[in-house]
């Protein structure tokens, strides 16, 4: 057992995977030079000594050819992780992505596997409208891809081993403000390690879990949002009023009955998500249960989301733009006590 | 002679489709290959069957030439459950990649860098397999080009860059949009680049020998412009009207299977062949192409249409068969 971080779970899980499998490798930008940034958040750093810099794959900054190249190698029976430095990038792949990944195991009438990783960095930290996106809802659209959002490092680990083995092409979330071992003001002030066990698991997708126990409310969120939902949830406890708090883990597939199950307990259901509003994937998640438990629900479906608008940059404006815990509390509250 | 027979089988495969498409029978829109045999077939003959190709909007000639069956490519194109892609791709999507044809790719240089990974998994692979990629004119103008070719030359990758160059992206002449040679742009990522006659199914070949033993040898990636023209129209239905008469005749007579007919015969009385009997085994050969499309068209028709729900199978890969 030991305690790591997101990015030091992430390393690790690579670690494993290119060691059992050879078929296994890296590549994006800045991912192994020498003395070098171990990718954009540190989670390559040192995996290019350890195998060479043949599998780990630095590339120019060429979006396109980065997941381009990991769709053709996937389908000559490499297992790829790529990597974009920031999820912002991906709309500069968009075609490999959604017209050349996604459709290519359909368009052959499932005679070709594209079994590849893409790892995304998301998430506003103070750096403007391009480096600040969650756009896991445009992904999530896109029959073919399966997505991913570890919120602990635990998760990260047995989440990022799941997808190097799985069929499809899997999109890997991950929340820039998550990747350190936490205990920073920005990121709530929260543990962010999470205890590893030595031996190996796997966790497989399409399973939520439950992160708190609540009868009053039921909230779902994922990623940073779900941390902060936990601090939500911490402070109404304190008023006695008792959140449920769901972290889906996985996007695609989505874990219906574990949302559905809860909302039959409570009656209500919160959704809270850092991308904005309109469109994200918190759309989705309410038309399911409005279709599939409309009989459960004793009050409208809400949803908390960044304004339609794209990321500004001071803190100032940030922060009031993406979901506090604050504002987390106050539609919470409302909620558990019927006034909304 | 191979050659000539995958020539002539490709031109009467489009020829038949066109009647095919009129009748109803073919659905969708086709993007036709006829004039540019040359091309595909002499890329394909210079590769082994294990070594992939990469495709366009326009690929039933690189299919035949890389070894799809007749049979499947005509069902896929009749949208039978017995289509080369279970009646999921159609026409711009063609592939068999049991033989090394990977669903065509009907985005504008989307297979430039798809072919960069399939080189760079040979690579990792320690195999001696190479990638063809096939695009056109119009495609050199792509991100996608500039960032696969990049990629494939730094990391010295085992790909063949094929640019068919019918001088038309679409109706759009090459010089409204290309201002420097397509094959000098090679220079600019440190590979080379040929300009090779692409009627002439002996000068592609030679110039994709030399390409794919660079590339099997670890030499990298070439860029190998091969200028052709495509007698058909960009997509059905379209008359051409935006190419002069006089170029499109003067193309008809550079028609590749033409030439190829005639460098056959001259190298048969060389061997001491009366021409007419060159002439008559390559009769020969066109008959038994027109069985063998007969056949395809009867195997189509025979063919049961897919399930609706199979709409629903091949979305992800565990759904695909080990």
């Amino acid at each position: 057992m030991k305690r790591l971080s997101i990015a030091e779970a992430l390393r690790e899980a690579m670690r494993e995977e290119m060691q059992r499998d050879e078929r296994v490798f890296l590549i994006g930008e800045d991912i192994g030079i020498p003395q070098g940034f171990g990718g954009a958040f540190t989670v390559t750093l040192g995996l290019s000594d350890e195998f060479g810099h043949e599998r780990v794959v630095d590339t120019p900054i060429s979006e396109k050819a980065i997941v381009g190249a990991a769709v053709g190698a996937a389908m000559m029976g490499m297992r790829p992780i790529a990597d974009v430095q920031y999820s912002d990038f991906l709309f500069c792949a968009a075609d490999e992505i959604v017209n050349q990944a996604a459709k290519m195991t359909y368009m052959s009438g499932g005679t070709v596997k594209v079994p590849m990783v893409l790892r995304a960095p998301v998430g506003a930290t103070n750096r403007g409208a391009q480096h600040a996106q969650s756009p896991e809802g445009f992904f999530m659209h896109v029959p073919g891809w399966k997505v991913a959002v570890p919120a602990t490092a635990y998760d990260a680990k047995g989440l990022l081993k799941t997808a190097v083995r799985d069929d499809s092409p899997v999109l890997i979330f991950e929340h820039k403000r998550l990747y350190g071992k936490g205990g920073r003001k920005e990121a709530g002030g929260l543990d962010l390690t999470s205890d590893i066990p030595d031996e190996e698991y796997l966790i497989p997708f399409g399973q939520a879990v439950v992160r708190r126990e609540g009868a009053d409310l039921t909230l779902v969120a994922t990623l940073l949002m779900m941390h902060r939902s936990l601090a939500a949830a911490d402070q109404l406890a304190q008023e006695g009023i008792n959140i449920e708090v769901i972290d889906p883990r996985t996007l695609v597939p989505f874990d219906d009955d574990a949302v559905l199950t809860s909302v039959a307990k409570t009656g209500k259901l919160l959704i809270v998500e850092e991308d904005n509003l309109t469109g994200g994937w918190g759309a989705e998640v309410a038309a399911r249960v409005a279709d599939a438990g409309f009989d459960l629900l004793d009050a409208p479906i809400k949803r908390l989301a960044s304004y339609d608008v794209p990321m500004p940059f001071a803190p100032v404006l940030e922060n009031f733009v993406v979901p506090s815990v604050e504002r987390i509390v106050e539609l919470a509250r409302a909620m558990g006590r019927g006034e909304v | 002679m191979q050659m000539y027979r995958d020539m002539v089988r490709i031109r009467k495969f489009e020829e038949k489709v066109y009647l095919l498409f009129l009748e109803g029978k073919v659905l969708g829109t086709i993007h036709q290959y006829q004039g540019q045999e040359a091309v595909a077939v002499g890329v394909c003959s210079a590769l082994r069957r294990d070594d992939c190709i990469t495709s366009t909007h326009r690929p039933h000639g690189h299919c035949i030439a890389k070894g799809v069956s007749l049979d499947s490519m005509m069902a896929e194109l009749f949208g039978r459950a017995t289509g080369c892609c279970k009646a999921k791709g159609g026409s711009m999507h063609m592939g068999d990649a049991s033989v090394g044809a990977i669903p065509a790719i009907a985005i504008v240089a989307g297979g430039v860098t798809l072919a960069a990974g399939m080189g760079l998994a040979y690579k990792l692979q320690h195999s001696d397999r190479v990638v063809a990629c096939f695009f056109g004119d119009g495609a050199v103008n792509e991100g996608a080009f500039h960032e696969g070719v990049n990629l494939a030359a730094i990391k010295k990758l085992p790909v063949v860059f094929v640019c068919e160059n019918n001088f038309y992206a679409a109706s759009t002449p090459m010089q409204l949009t290309t201002p420097v040679g397509i094959a000098e742009r090679a220079a600019a990522y440190g590979i080379p680049g040929v300009v090779v006659d692409g009627n002439d199914v002996a000068a592609v070949y030679q110039a994709t020998v030399s390409a794919v033993a660079r590339a099997r040898s670890g030499g990298g990636p070439t860029l190998i412009e091969c200028q052709t023209y495509r007698t058909a129209g960009h997509s059905r239905g379209d008359s051409g009207a935006y190419r002069p008469k006089e170029e499109v005749e003067l193309w008809k007579q550079k028609d590749p299977i033409e030439r190829l007919k005639r460098h056959l015969i001259a190298q048969g009385v060389g061997a001491g062949l009366a021409p007419a009997q060159v002439e008559a085994d390559l009769a020969a050969i066109d008959s038994e192409v027109d069985r063998e499309i007969e056949t395809a068209v009867a195997f189509a028709e025979a063919s049961p249409p897919p399930q609706p729900e199979d709409a629903l199978l091949h979305v992800y890969g565990e759904q695909v068969a080990a």
